[in-house]
C-alpha cells in the first residue's frame, strides 16, 4: 500500500438485503487532506464513513485507514481515528472537562491527561468553560467540545458526520479554522456535509449518489467534469434532481 | 479487558449518578420506604374483629362462652344487637365483621344433655382476614365441647390429660409475625424491580441522545461497555440490600438467624441476573418509555407468581411453573432460609444453582443482543 495515502478504498461496498447502500466506491485520501463526502440523503455517505470507522462489515472490498484494514483490524483502526457525530456524544450532565476526561479515559489516555484536557481546552477555546455542564453551552461550544473530545488521543484521521449542522455561522468560522490548523499539522479529515458552502473548503472531494461516486477530486477538477460554469451547488442540485 | 478504559466508564456512571438527584434518590429512597409501607401496613394474621353478640339465652352458659371467645383476641365487642337481623344488619353495614348469636334454649339444652347450638357469623369477603377467627371459634367450641363430656362422666377437666394431645410449635417464626417473613421479601423484590428498570434506562438513555454510537468508536470493547454500565449498579444494589437489612433490624427487629456473608453472595448472583434481565430489555427497545413498559411486564409477574405475596403452594401448577422461571422466586426461598430459619448453603444449594444459571443466561442473551443491536 502506498504510505501516503491515510484512507484507500477499494471497491467498497455495504448491502443491506436488497439495497444497496454503497455500491463498490473506490478512492485514496492522503495524509494531512481535508477530504469532503457530498451527496444527498440516502446517497451512502454515512454507510461509507461507518465502514470506514470499523462499525460495518463491508459486503465487498476493502478499506485500509492509517495503515490498518477496517475487516480485519477493527480494533486498530479504532485506536488511530477520532470521530464525531452530528449528534456530537457529549452526555449533558457531565461537565466539559468530566466529558473530556472521560473519552480521554476511554482512549487509553493516562499519564498525559491532564495536558491533553489543557490542550483541548485551549484549542478550543474552551478555557472559562471546563466547569459547566455541557448541556449548558452554546452549540458552537458543544461542537468544540466534541471535537476536542475526539483529538485528545491525537488520531492520524478524523472523521466528521454533518459536523457543522445547526451551529451559527460565526462558531461555523471558528471550527473551519480549527480543522484547517489540524490539517496543516498532518491530520487527515474527513467530512460529510451536504453544505454547499462549505464543499469551497475541501482540498478534494467525492459526490456520492445512490451508493456510487458520481464524481471525485479537487473543487476545480469536479467543476471542470460537469461543466465550467457549473457551480459545487448546481452541480449538487443536479444530482439530486436525478436522485428524485 | 483494558482496566484503564473499564475505570474510564465506571467513572462515569458514578457521576452522572450522583448529579441525577431524582433517580439517586429513587435508587435509596425507595427501597426503605417500601419496607416501611409494607412492614406496617401488611399484616397478613387478622385479629380483634369487631364482633357484635345476639344472646337470647342470657344465661352464665352462654356469658362464659362468649367470654371465651373474646380471650382468644379474635373478637372484639362492639355493641350488642336487639335481634338476628340486627346482628346481620351489623355485618352489611361494617360496623362489626363477626356476629355471635346464642339461642334462647342454649343453657337449657346443655342442662338436658342435649346438643345446643352457637352460630358465628364471620364477615369472609377477605378469606385470608377471617381465617383465624373461624380458626378460633372452631377451637373454642371443641374445647368446650370436650371440657362439658368430661363433665357429663364425671371427670375434672385437665387440660394435660385429654387422650389425644396435639401440640403444635410454629418454627422459625413462632410468634406467627408476617413482618419477618415480608421483610427478606422485600429486599429480592426491590433488588429486581429497580435494578431492572435502571439499568434497562441507563443504556436507553445512551442510545437516545446518541452517545452509544460514539462509544463503539472508541477503542471500547462490547464487553467493557456492558460490564462498565452493569458495575456501579451492582453496588447500587448491595447498597440497598444494606439499607434494608438496617432498617429491618432496627424497625421491625428482623434479624438475620444465618450468615450475612452468605446473605450478600447470594444478593450478588441475583443482582446479576437482574441486571442482566435489564441490559437484555435494553437491546429490544430503543427509547425510555418502552423500557419501562417492557420493564413492568415483568414486575408484575414477580409480585404475583414468585411467592412474595401469595403463597405458591396455593398456586395452579401452571402459575407456579411460570413462578419458576422469575430468579425472585429462588432468591425469596434464598433469603427466607437464610434469615427465617438461619440455614447454610447445605440446603440452599438447587436455588443457588437456579440463580447463577439465570445471570448466565440473561448476561449471555443480552451480549448477543447487545452485539446485534448496536449494528
Amino acid at each position: 500500500m502506498n504510505a501516503a495515502h491515510a484512507v484507500e478504498a477499494r471497491g467498497l461496498a455495504k448491502h443491506f438485503g436488497a439495497l444497496k447502500a454503497v455500491d463498490g466506491v473506490t478512492f485514496d485520501i492522503a495524509a494531512g487532506e481535508i477530504f469532503g463526502i457530498l451527496g444527498p440523503n440516502g446517497s451512502g455517505k454515512t454507510t461509507t464513513i461507518r465502514m470506514l470507522c470499523g462499525l460495518l462489515t463491508p459486503t465487498a472490498g476493502t478499506a485500509t485507514v492509517a495503515g490498518s484494514d477496517v475487516t480485519t483490524h477493527p480494533d486498530r483502526v479504532k485506536s488511530a481515528i477520532g470521530y464525531m457525530s452530528q449528534a456530537f456524544g457529549l452526555y449533558g450532565d457531565l461537565t466539559a472537562e468530566e466529558n473530556l476526561r472521560f473519552y480521554g479515559g476511554v482512549y487509553g489516555l493516562d499519564r498525559d491527561l491532564g495536558a491533553r484536557i489543557a490542550w483541548a481546552e485551549d484549542r478550543m477555546k474552551l478555557a472559562e468553560l471546563g466547569g459547566r455542564l455541557s448541556a449548558q453551552l452554546s452549540g458552537g461550544q458543544r461542537q468544540r467540545l466534541a471535537l476536542g473530545c475526539s483529538l485528545l488521543h491525537r488520531p492520524q484521521v478524523l472523521f466528521l458526520d454533518e459536523p457543522t449542522a445547526g451551529v451559527d455561522p460565526a462558531a461555523r468560522r471558528l471550527f473551519w479554522t480549527i480543522i484547517r490548523g489540524l490539517a496543516d499539522e498532518g491530520t487527515t479529515i474527513i467530512v460529510t456535509t451536504h453544505y454547499m458552502d462549505e464543499a469551497e473548503r475541501f482540498d478534494r472531494l467525492a459526490f456520492l449518489s445512490r451508493g456510487t461516486l458520481t464524481a471525485y477530486g479537487t473543487p476545480t477538477e469536479v467543476k471542470r467534469t460537469f461543466g465550467e460554469n457549473m457551480t459545487l451547488e448546481d452541480i449538487f442540485v443536479q444530482l439530486q434532481g436525478s436522485e428524485a | 479487558m483494558n482496566r484503564g478504559r473499564l475505570r474510564a466508564i465506571v467513572w462515569k456512571e458514578f457521576v452522572q449518578m450522583r448529579r441525577d438527584r431524582a433517580t439517586l434518590g429513587m435508587m435509596l429512597g425507595v427501597p426503605v420506604m417500601q419496607l416501611v409501607l409494607f412492614g406496617f401496613a401488611i399484616r397478613q394474621e387478622v385479629r380483634h374483629l369487631p364482633t357484635t353478640v345476639f344472646d337470647v339465652s342470657r344465661t352464665q352458659e352462654s356469658r362464659l362462652f362468649v367470654d371465651r371467645l373474646i380471650a382468644t383476641g379474635n373478637f372484639d365487642l362492639v355493641a350488642p344487637s336487639p335481634d338476628y337481623a340486627g346482628a346481620i344488619r351489623a355485618i352489611d353495614t361494617g360496623r362489626a365483621r363477626a356476629a355471635i348469636v346464642i339461642p334462647e334454649d342454649y343453657a337449657r339444652r346443655l342442662k338436658r344433655n342435649e346438643p345446643a347450638h352457637v352460630q358465628v357469623l364471620v364477615d369472609a369477603t377477605d378469606p385470608t382476614a377471617s381465617q383465624s377467627a373461624i380458626g378460633a371459634a372452631q377451637l373454642v367450641g371443641q374445647a368446650t365441647s370436650v371440657e362439658i363430656l368430661a363433665r357429663r362422666a364425671g371427670a375434672t377437666v385437665d387440660p394435660g390429660a385429654t387422650p389425644l394431645d396435639v401440640r403444635v410449635r410454629p418454627l422459625y417464626n413462632p410468634a406467627l409475625k408476617s413482618v419477618l417473613f415480608i421483610v427478606p421479601g422485600i429486599i429480592g423484590m426491590i433488588l429486581s424491580n429497580i435494578l431492572i428498570v435502571i439499568t434497562a434506562m441507563a443504556i436507553v438513555r445512551e442510545r437516545e441522545s446518541g452517545t452509544l454510537e460514539q462509544l463503539i468508536v472508541t477503542p471500547l470493547t462490547r464487553g467493557e461497555i456492558m460490564l462498565g454500565k452493569i458495575m456501579p449498579y451492582v453496588g447500587v444494589g448491595l447498597v440497598q440490600l444494606t439499607a434494608v437489612l438496617v432498617v429491618g433490624y432496627f424497625m421491625f427487629g428482623v434479624h438475620v438467624r444465618g450468615s450475612v456473608a452468605l446473605i450478600y453472595l447470594m444478593a450478588l448472583l441475583f443482582i446479576i441476573a437482574s441486571l442482566g434481565l435489564g441490559l437484555f430489555i435494553s437491546t429490544l427497545v430503543t427509547r425510555q418509555a418502552a423500557a419501562i413498559q417492557v420493564s413492568f411486564f415483568f414486575l408484575l409477574p414477580n409480585v404475583l407468581l414468585s411467592g412474595f405475596m401469595f403463597p405458591r403452594e396455593a398456586m395452579p401448577k401452571a402459575a407456579a411453573w411460570i413462578g419458576l422461571l422469575l430468579p425472585l422466586t429462588h432468591f425469596l426461598q434464598i433469603m427466607r432460609g437464610i434469615v427465617l430459619k438461619g440455614v447454610g448453603i447445605a440446603s440452599l444449594w438447587p436455588q443457588m444453582l437456579a440463580l447463577a444459571g439465570f445471570s448466565a443466561a440473561f448476561i449471555t442473551f443480552a451480549a448477543l443482543r447487545f452485539h446485534k443491536s448496536l449494528e
